[in-house]
Parts: structure tokens; sequence; C-alpha cells
């Protein structure tokens, strides 16, 4: 195998470190996660150079044991050892950025240093003695641009100079005591270790970092000597050992950058100050965000993001679509135009066959059905026509007839009455149009969806029936579904990249912090919520902005409560066929999301998965500025390919297995295919039936309920697919209609949005628990609802109003129980 | 005793010392807040907490339960 040059690539956030990152690799790169935490991992091939890889670490500000990313970063420089550190540090903030340098250079690893946005730091007048920093630091400096690419092959080659080279200087930067103590810790505890890493290790033992300590396992004698030395030390000092550690760093930077580094900006204002005080601004800031969130969620979820998810999902992964959408209205209209008058002429057809009595009027409806039949191989437009008129004239000129419609989208049913005019009229419409539908490839140039696209080819090829709906209902459907959100999570992604790279998602957490931390959730979690709406699987991927890892993990496990897109249609059947339209029904889902976020955020964060302590917000307020178009595009590219491959695998196999317990089932005639609407025969029926008791409590013990609720894993809108073909809304008492709703809103998101939140935690146990709480909780909540409901209604059961009333009580008691550990806390601060 | 939460927007004073212990002190001093550091508050967030800092030439947001445990002097 050849031997790589391995390279890490380490600064404090916002310092350009990703800017500089795709400009050293480009397209050569892999995106993963470091093992086992949400913490994404960059890996890259340097551009014409042979063998050298960069990776990049998370953005820190300092090698601390208290945060995942600083852990993950030391564990990676101390573990795996690259053979050099390009350490990227801002120009404009130096001070803050050496703190990290002074940190990195202990390791023992060839620390190489590029000073980035060299470009602003002379316009603001500055001045910094390259030679003379790198001298007093002991390691080369390069100016770059990462922005312009200025410079940054210089630093890159110098690194790997360094690297080959392997020469490492130490500098004993603190004061004499702490000088003394750390050598007497090397002396006795870690002298046992290679040489280059000793003193990172006694530096580490002296901040008495656990991490360290319970790596390296030292004896307790020897453990107590050293305790002596760290406590005389932390008496002379009067602090204690990890701060004084420290505020020595930050002196001996105050100490050297005496002499090379001058600063003219003091106290002006740059541009950036300018647009802040706008923004954050007391008065504005609330409006100003207002504005910005309508316009990411118009951009992302009414427009763009839709149009590109329908077009996916109905053009791409449907029917098909009109090119360029030329002649798409117009066959719209016509599709819209037959398909009314379709209903007249078979609302007719059906009366007079429920009103048929002889056998002469049998036979004439009979035969009009038959002439419709386009079908039929002997289908003729001609004898259609002749069919219907003779129809007509057999009617009574006075006759009016009343038909049920259903909207297809919410099975919410309408009455249409009907005369003989109106039949004439319809004929009319029908006859222009040959009396077969309108086909699309007569308007504009329609290209035919994949799903059309492969069910000819399959057809054409004579392939087995199973064969053709396992690939079509299953796998393309499967495919389908992940690739459908793909264009809406691009358009939502590159909005994000945007928002984070120009400095103002920093400034949503500072403004959104006081409300949202009540929750046990972060400023940022307002985004994912926003994005939920439109749909769950970006919301959950935007998560991602979050940077402290409690606050993601409860943002992924309470987004997917706002109803997203797809459970509008079920919301709105709930609302039309039980509840007659009644406006309230839609508001009342978005609070009862709303209710159930809030609700989970201050019971979760006092269990003992949150607790702990909290995580602090101390926050950079980066400066704005306008990034590239490039690395925009790179940060879209990146998380949205991540999502495709992840997710990608678990929902396809999910919808697969899914298609199968729906497509196959025992029979008469025994097991075999079903057609679509034999779905009471299912294996999935079965597995209805069987766990249907489940929901008895929740009052909808039925397998069709059970069926709707397991097809809308799919995709939530399959529910209302599912009720329309099994029952129907006749299922339902307006209580059990509610509770229904309510569990179907709150549980288990579909497979994309699981397999998002798989992505995005990067861990089983964490998914499983995500989900698992998610579905306990709609159920516990359905139930609540539904024995109330029926002990308003007089109908108490009084078993179940026992059990809700319990668990009322115990939701309360979760919501006020008191926060032990904080309560200690302030204690102990009092005292 | 005199604490960052005390300062008002505008105002600025000196870091005397950290009280607290663990990550949330070290956070802090690792963002730069150390003994003898010169603190402006930049503003307040518009419902009242957390609040802007500036320091060592940037921007740096806290939250006031945080901000008492840095003892200042004017």
């Amino acid at each position: 195998m050849e031997k790589y040059i391995k390279i890490a690539l380490a600064g404090n956030p916002n310092s350009g470190k990703t800017t500089l990152f795709n400009a050293l690799t480009g397209s050569n790169q892999f995106v993963g996660n470091w093992p086992g935490v949400t913490v994404e991992k960059k890996e890259g091939k340097v551009k014409g150079r042979d063998n050298v890889i960069v990776t990049d670490l998370p953005g820190i500000y300092s090698l601390s044991p208290y945060t995942l990313e600083e852990v993950v970063a030391r564990n990676y420089l101390i573990d795996e050892r690259p053979d050099a550190i390009l350490n990227i540090v801002d120009g404009t903030n130096l001070e803050r950025n050496l703190y990290l340098t002074t940190q990195l250079v202990e390791i023992g690893i060839p620390v190489v240093i590029a000073i980035n946005m060299m470009d602003m730091v002379k316009k603001y007048g500055d001045n910094i003695a390259i030679d003379g920093l790198s001298k007093k630091l002991g390691c080369p400096i390069v100016e770059i641009s990462a922005l312009k690419e200025d410079g940054i092959f210089l630093a890159i080659d110098k690194a790997i100079e360094c690297a080959k080279a392997q020469k490492k200087t130490v500098r004993h930067i603190f004061s004499g005591a702490v000088e003394h103590a750390i050598a007497h810790i090397e002396e006795s505890s870690v002298h046992h270790l290679p040489e280059d890493r000793q003193r990172w290790y006694a530096i580490k033992i002296f901040e008495r970092d656990s991490k360290v300590l319970e790596q390296l396992k030292i004896e307790k004698e020897k453990l107590a000597h050293i305790e002596t030395d760290i406590k005389a030390c932390e008496s002379e000092l009067d602090d204690d050992a990890e701060s004084i550690i420290t505020n020595e760093r930050y002196e001996y930077i105050g100490e050297i950058l005496k002499g090379v580094y001058h600063k003219k900006h003091v106290g002006r204002l740059t541009t950036s100050d300018k647009i802040d005080k706008i923004v954050t601004n007391r008065w504005l800031a609330l409006p100003i965000f207002a504005v910005v969130m309508f316009l990411v969620y118009f951009v992302s979820v009414t427009t763009v993001g839709t149009w590109a998810t329908d077009w996916a999902n109905d053009g791409l992964f449907g029917d098909g679509f009109h090119l360029l959408w030329i002649g798409d209205g117009k066959y719209n209209d016509a599709s819209e135009e037959f398909s009314g008058a379709s209903e007249v002429v078979d609302g007719f057809i059906s009366w007079s066959e429920k009103g048929a009595q002889t056998e002469q009027d049998k036979a004439l409806v009979n035969g009009v059905k038959e002439a419709l039949d386009t079908e039929n191989p002997e289908f003729s437009a001609e004898k259609a026509k002749k069919a219907l008129y003779s129809y007509v004239f057999a009617l009574a000129p006075n006759t009016s007839i009343s038909y049920v419609v259903v909207d297809e989208e919410t099975l919410e049913e309408s009455t249409v009455v009907a005369t003989v005019e109106d039949l004439k009229n319809a004929i009319t419409v029908l006859d222009r149009y040959g009396f077969a539908e309108p086909d699309p490839a007569s308007y504009g140039v329609w290209i035919p969806g994949i799903p059309v696209l492969i069910g000819n080819g399959l057809e054409a090829i004579g392939c087995w029936d199973w064969l053709s709906s396992l690939i079509l209902d299953g796998v393309v459907a499967g495919v389908g579904a992940v690739l459908g959100f793909v264009p809406q999570i691009l358009v939502l992604f590159l909005i994000l990249a945007f928002l984070e790279a120009c400095g103002y998602m920093a400034r949503i957490a500072f403004v959104l912090d006081k409300i949202f931390r009540k929750f046990g959730l972060s400023g940022k979690s307002f985004i994912p919520m926003l994005i939920g709406t439109g749909c769950g699987v970006p919301g959950i991927m935007s998560s991602r902005t979050i940077e402290n890892d409690r606050d993601r993990k409860m943002t992924i496990i309470t987004t997917t409560f706002i109803p997203c897109g797809a459970k509008l249609p079920f919301i709105a059947l709930i609302a039309g066929a039980i509840f007659g339209g009644a406006w309230w029904v839609a508001p009342l889902a978005y609070f009862i999301g709303m209710l159930a976020i809030v609700v989970s955020g201050i019971m979760l964060k006092k269990t003992k998965l949150f607790s702990g302590d909290v995580a602090p917000f101390v926050m950079e307020l980066p400066a704005y500025h306008m990034p590239t178009i490039k690395n925009l595009l790179y940060s879209m590219w990146e998380r949205g390919w991540s999502f495709i491959k992840k997710a990608g695998t678990i929902i396809l196999l999910s919808t697969v297995i899914i298609w199968f317990l729906t497509y196959f089932g025992f029979t008469e005639t025994g097991f075999r295919m079903l057609a679509e609407n034999e779905i009471d025969k299912s294996i999935l029926a079965f597995i209805g039936s069987f766990v249907s008791w489940i929901f008895a409590p929740l009052g909808f013990a039925n397998w069709q309920s059970a069926v709707a609720t397991i097809t809308g894993l799919i995709a939530k809108e399959n529910i209302v697919a599912t009720i329309d073909v099994t029952l129907g809304v006749a299922l339902f008492t307006k209580q059990s209609a509610m509770s229904f709703l309510i569990f179907n809103l709150l549980c288990a998101p579909c497979f994309a949005a699981m397999g998002a939140i798989k992505r995005e935690m990067n861990n089983w146990k964490w998914t499983a628990f995500a989900i698992g709480y998610q579905t306990v909780f709609a159920y516990v909540i359905a139930l609540i609802v539904y024995q109330f409901s029926i002990a308003f209604v007089g109908q108490i059961n009084v078993l179940g109003f026992i059990v809700a009333s319990i668990l009322v009580l115990l939701l309360l008691y979760m919501i006020i129980k008191p926060d032990f550990k904080k309560i200690a806390k302030r204690l102990k601060k009092s005292k | 005793m005199k604490t960052l939460k005390d300062l008002k927007v505008g105002q600025s004073g000196k870091v005397v010392k950290i009280h607290g212990e663990g990550a949330l002190k070290r956070r802090i001093m690792d963002m730069g807040i150390t003994k003898g550091v010169l603190i402006t508050v930049r503003k307040v967030a518009p419902l009242g907490d957390p609040m802007e800092l500036n320091l060592r030439g940037y921007e740096l947001s806290l939250r006031k339960a945080d901000a008492e445990m840095v003892e200042i002097e004017v």
C-alpha cells in the first residue's frame, strides 16, 4: 500500500477552515461522521499533490474535554497522529485564534500556521510581523486568503515539508511554578509514553483532565503525589489548575503579540458592526427575523421547494411531465373538463342502473356502459355517442338526478344535482374529446415518468406480474419516495448554507435563545420546526446547524410533531368527513404539534438522558460576510448527497417490506399476489387485525385503522388512500376520529423521516429512542383525549377514564416536577 | 461584588475573577474571558437575554446567568 501523508486541518469556527478545505481538495472529498457521534467528518485528497490526505477537524476553540467536537478533534490528534497539523488562524482575530494554536503545538506534531483573511487585516490597516511571530511560536507561518485561494498551496506544501521533516519545537510558555509542576508530572507519570507526547499528557494531568486521567490509570500514590504539587501551585496562584493554564496561555499570547502585532482599527465600527446594529436591534430584530423566516419558508416550502418536489414526485416519479411545463395548463383544463363531464354521465348511468326495472331498461343501460368502455377492442367514439343519445331519448326530459362526488384528496363527499340538459352538454364535451381521456402527449412535449417508462418496458418483455409489481410499487416507489425529496432538500440546504455562512444563523440563536432554552431547545431549533411544517425530512436535517449535541438531539426528536405537508390531506380528511369541514381542525392539529414540542422539551430535559450540566450558551457572533457561491454549492451538495446515501437505504428496504405485506396474502385460492382492492386479504390486514387491540383504548380497534397507520409510515398521505380502499370514514365516531388523528400526527413519522433521524443521530439507540418516544407519547395523548371525550358525551369507560386520569397526572407531574439538580446547584451557589 | 451581568449596554469592565467551576468556567475562559481582560457590553438581545459582549476584538454572546459568574471592576 502506498504511504499517505496525513495532514489535519484545525482551527476555530468561522476561521475559513471549510473554505480552505474545499479549495485544497476540490471534489475529492469523502464526507462521513466521526465514529458513533453526530459530528461530521470530512477528508479529501489534496489537488495536484500525490498521496496527501487532509482531514478537516471540527471547528473548535480549544481542546478541552467538555464538548463533543473538541473531544473528537483531540482524540484524532492524539490517537491517529496525523503527520502534520495545518492550523488556520483568522488574522482579524489573532488573540483568540492563537489560543488553540498554543494547545496544538503541545501535541508533538509539527504545526504550520496559515493566517487567513490577510486581505481584511491589510484593509483594516493592521500589521502582523509574520517572521517575528513565527520565531516566537516556533512554527512556520504562511499568509493566505482562503476565499481568494491566495497562498493556500504554499501553506499545504509547507505542511507537507514539515510532515516529512517531523521537526517539532517545545515552548515552555507557563509561569515558573506551573512549569515546575508539569516537569514533575512528566518525570513521575508519563515517562513511559513516547517523548513527543509527554508534555501534552503532563499538562492534561495538571489540568485534572478527566478523559486523560481515565485513560492513563495512574496509580493512587503517584496521583496523590501529583495532587500535592498541583495544590501547591493552585494556592500560590490563587486559582484552580485548569483556569491557571487557560489564563497563562492568554497571557503568553499577549506577551508574544507585543511588538509583532499592531492593531489600528480599535474602537472603529466595521461594516459588520453596522449591519449588526440593525439586525439584532432591540426593536427591529424580531421583525427582521420574521421576514427572513418567511422568505426561507416561502422559497423552500411554498414555492421553489414545492415545485421541485411536486415535479419529482408527480412528474419524474409519477405519470410524467410536460417539458418546460408547456401545455401543462391546457392539458389540466382539458382533463378537468373531461372528468367533470364523465362524472355527470356516470352519475346518470348509475342512477338508471339502480332504478332499472324492466329487462329492456337494464339492456339499455348495459348497452351504454359497454359502448363507453374504452378498453373494449370494438370501442369507437361513434358508437359511444349513438348509445348515449339513444339513452338520453329514453329519459323523461324533466329528469333530474343527484349524485355524490368524492374529493380524491380529502375524501370529502358532496352532492351534485344534474338535469338532462347537463347530460346533453356533458355528452357534447365527451364527444369533443372522442370519448377518451385527453392524452397529455397531445399538449406539448410529454415526458413520461420513470415508473411509466419502466412499467412499459416490463410489459414489453412480458415480465412476471409479481416482479413488475415489486419493481414498480416496491423499488421504484421506494426510490422515488427518497429522491422526490431531494430537490426540496437541496433548495433548503442552499438557503441554510447561506444563512450559516453569512453569519445570520448565529444571530437567530442569539435572538431566540431565551424562549427556546425553556424547553431544552436551542434558538436554532426554530428553523428545523419551521421547515418541518413543509416536510420533516429536511427539517430534521437542518438540525445540523445546532452545535450543541443535546439541543440537536432534542430538536430531532420533536421536529416531526409539527404537521408536515403530507399530513395535511389526512387532516383535511378527518376535518371534512367527520367534522363536517370544521375550520378549527387544521389549526388544532398545528396547536397540538406545538404543544407536543413544548411538553416534550420540558419533560425530556429533566430526564437522565438530557440532564446534567446544561451546555453553556457561550457563542461567538462572527462578523458578517458574503459567502462564495462555490462554497454554498459544496455545502448544499454534501448534505444532500449524504441524505440520499444514508436515508435511501433504510427507506428503500422499508418500502419493499411494506409492499410485500400489502400485495400478498392468503385467499381462497391460496397464497398469491393481490389486486389493489384486495387489501383486506393482505398479510398487512392480517397483522392489522392482530395488533388492532392495542388501539382499543384509543377508540379505533379495527384492522383498517391499524393498516392505515402502517401504510402511513411510507408516506403520511397514504393514510387517506388506505382508509378509502378499506372501509372509509364510517369506521370512526367523532371521538375516535380525533384520537386517530392525534395518534397519527404525533407517532413515528414516515420512513423517509426515520431515515433522516437515523442519519442525524448516527446511532441506532438514539434513533430507536426518538421513534419510540414519539409513538408512546402519541399513544398517551390520543388515549387521554379519547377517554375524556367519550366521558364528556356520557359514554364513560370507567377503567379507561381512570387510566387516562392517571396519565394526565403523570404528565403534569413530569412537567412541573422541579429540576432537582438545578435546585442543588442554586443552593450551592447561594452558599 | 460587581459582575458582568450588572454592566449596562455600552459600559466596559475589567475581569477580576471568574467564579464557578467545570465545563462552563472552562468554556468561558477558553473564549478569552480571563483575568485582566477588558469587556464591553455591546447590547442585550431583544427578549432581555443573552447579552452581546466585545472582547479581544470579537463579539461573544453570553447568557446573563453565566455572566453573573464573571466578577469585574469598572
